[in-house]
């Protein structure tokens, strides 16, 4: 069957990223290691002409949404939205990266190629609408981030993060796509638009609701919520900590994207099967991951059990799918920018304070950081106040509107359970608070040490303040870039 | 004579042992070859209701699933032959460094 050329048009951003990565993969081989930086700024061009090429092709396709390829690939803004997060995310990751890999004794060729590839895995998440294009998608993405996991191959604790993220994320994908086959069987279509015609229309055979089940456990895995979230702490931990960061926010706003679209779009009709699980992985999730926190000392991985417990606040928003004003999707989409913000920058101050390859991530290392470089602590604090969820920052905003969705759709002791565990959250978050401000410390750190990860972590600052002081602009927009709700 | 339930229970067999495997087994090279029997599980349930529905899109992601699990394998492999040569073991429980 033949496409019309105007489809190819619609992909256009993805298929040059595509090119670009295979560019930087090839050039990889040529070039010697002092010339790396050449790679990374090659790859940060690349992404920023991709958001670009974004822009117009979205002007160029006219009235939005459309959809392309037999329903597998839709442009709505819905996907815009979470494709300029991403592009902005594999930015941030490569300015992380820039001196912690050429420190490293491992070449950065391949590095940032993948880096590449995994978005564009991430930017087809954001906009399939077939049920084959999205877990194609989803699997470009993990493949490349097992090897980046695993990327310092010669340090144990890397290896083993990789072995952990390959075995639970393939395992993962494994259940998800059982779950799909017997989605199929019941709907007999792949397409997210035909399977909530074929439920609205059709008394679906019994086994749907395992289907449902089994889709959701993969969904689970892949946004780390409970109990499918073991992996996370690990993996934040052993991986090389640009990786880390782009881990935690990344693959998370991606799987959110496919999650919202499956559960929204083509569960919809069947939301009485799935809205008790959610609640219960949700409040799961809340627990676990706040209560986990508090007994971390390795940063990596308190932000690894942190952004567990984020998970579960942004699975709030999925429970209030009935509301007409469409609340509970924008106010997880306003929720994942501040995320995006206030974990990339949390990760970017990790890898700040990181003297040298795996040296160094315990809490004490933050210890009279505010005497050693005030800019570097206030913009920490910032972060973590929005972590924690306190005004005036984007965590504050984002949580609010999800709490009130969830209170809308008439799940209080959930709200109660969040705004109980956010209050938890608080002394695991202080802590490191406490040891930039109270604690003394020992040396210097001045940011032109690392200008690019300086730069970085004054945008995510910027971008938590902004969103904390004047969020007015910021959910008008998200609020644009809903989901058509299923029939 | 045999119908589409016939193949979803053996589909459904082929999954259990699957995650069974996956669950209790600690060598990597058996965790692998269990997620295997996981994605072949679901592509036994895809071409079986293809048949019965008479749509060939379910025939379809399974071609999508079998390139999928090699490029998994491939990476999984990969990853399994760099922690033989770093410990000498490519037993699960041998990665213990993380915990907490």
């Amino acid at each position: 069957m033949p496409f019309p050329a105007g489809d190819t048009l619609l992909i256009l951003p993805e298929l040059f990223l595509t090119a670009a990565a295979s560019f930087v993969l090839l050039w990889a081989t040529f070039v010697s290691r002092p010339r790396e930086r050449g790679l990374a700024f090659f790859s940060i061009g690349a992404l920023a002409a991709t958001g670009l090429l974004l822009f117009v092709s979205a002007r160029m396709a006219g009235t939005l949404p459309r959809s392309a390829f037999g329903g597998m690939f839709a442009m709505d803004r819905f996907g815009l939205y979470f494709k300029g997060i991403l592009l902005l995310v594999g930015i941030v990751t490569i300015l992380f990266s820039l001196r912690f890999i050429s420190v490293s004794p491992y070449p950065g060729g391949e590095y940032y190629g993948l880096i590449l590839f995994s978005t564009v895995g991430m930017l087809f998440m954001a906009s399939g609408t077939h049920l084959a294009s999205i877990v194609v998608a989803l699997e470009l993405m993990a493949l490349s981030q097992y090897v980046l996991a695993g990327y310092f191959k010669r340090e144990t604790k890397s290896l083993e993060a990789s072995a952990k993220y390959f075995v639970l994320g393939a395992f993962s994908s494994g259940v998800l796509i059982y779950g799909i086959s017997l989605v199929y069987g019941a709907a007999g279509t792949l397409s997210l638009a035909g399977i909530a015609t074929a439920f609205t229309t059709a008394k679906p055979p019994a086994f749907l609701v395992i289907g449902i089940i089994f889709v959701g456990c993969g969904m689970f895995f892949k946004i780390a919520s409970a109990p499918f979230h073991v992996w996370a702490p690990d993996v934040y931990e052993g991986a090389p900590t640009p990786i880390s960061a782009f881990f935690a926010v990344g693959p998370k706003l991606a799987a959110y994207a496919i999650f919202a679209r499956i559960f929204f779009v083509g569960f919809g009709p069947r939301a009485g099967d799935w809205s008790a699980i959610i609640a219960a992985s949700a409040a799961l999730t809340m627990v676990v991951g706040n209560v986990g926190a508090l007994m971390q000392t390795n940063v990596k991985r308190l932000l690894g059990y942190s952004s567990i417990g984020h998970a579960g606040y942004a699975l709030l928003g999925l429970l209030a799918y009935g509301d007409a004003s469409g609340i509970g999707l924008w106010s997880i989409l306003v929720y994942l920018l501040a995320y995006a913000f206030m974990n990339l920058g949390a990760f970017g101050l990790v890898i700040l304070l990181e003297s040298k390859g795996y040296a160094g991530e315990s809490v004490d290392d933050f210890n009279g950081l505010a005497a050693k470089n005030p800019w570097l602590a206030a913009a920490m604090l910032v972060f973590l106040l929005s972590l924690a969820g306190i005004p005036p920052t984007a965590g504050f905003v984002g949580k609010y509107f999800l709490f009130s969705a969830a209170m809308k759709a008439g799940w209080f002791w959930l709200s109660l359970l969040a705004v109980l565990m956010s209050a938890v959250s608080l002394f695991y978050y202080f802590r490191i608070a406490r040891a930039m401000y109270l604690v003394e410390g020992e040396g210097t750190l001045h940011w032109r040490e690392e200008p690019a990860v300086s730069a970085a972590i004054a945008l995510c600052a910027a971008g938590t303040l902004a969103m904390g002081i004047l969020p007015g602009p910021f959910v008008q927009f998200a609020r644009t870039c809903l989901l058509p709700f299923g029939p | 004579m045999i119908g589409v339930t016939h193949y979803v229970a053996l589909s459904f067999l082929l999954f259990a042992i699957g995650v069974t495997g996956v669950l209790i087994r600690r060598n990597l090279l058996t965790v692998l070859m269990s997620i295997e029997l996981i994605l072949n599980a679901a592509n036994l349930n895809l071409i079986a209701f293809s048949r019965q529905l008479g749509d060939l899109n379910g025939q379809l992601f399974a071609v999508f699933v079998i390139t999928l699990a090699a490029g998994e394998a491939a990476i999984g492999l990969a990853i399994i032959i760099s922690m033989y040569r770093l410990k000498g073991s490519v037993n699960l429980d041998d990665a213990s460094e993380l915990k907490g």
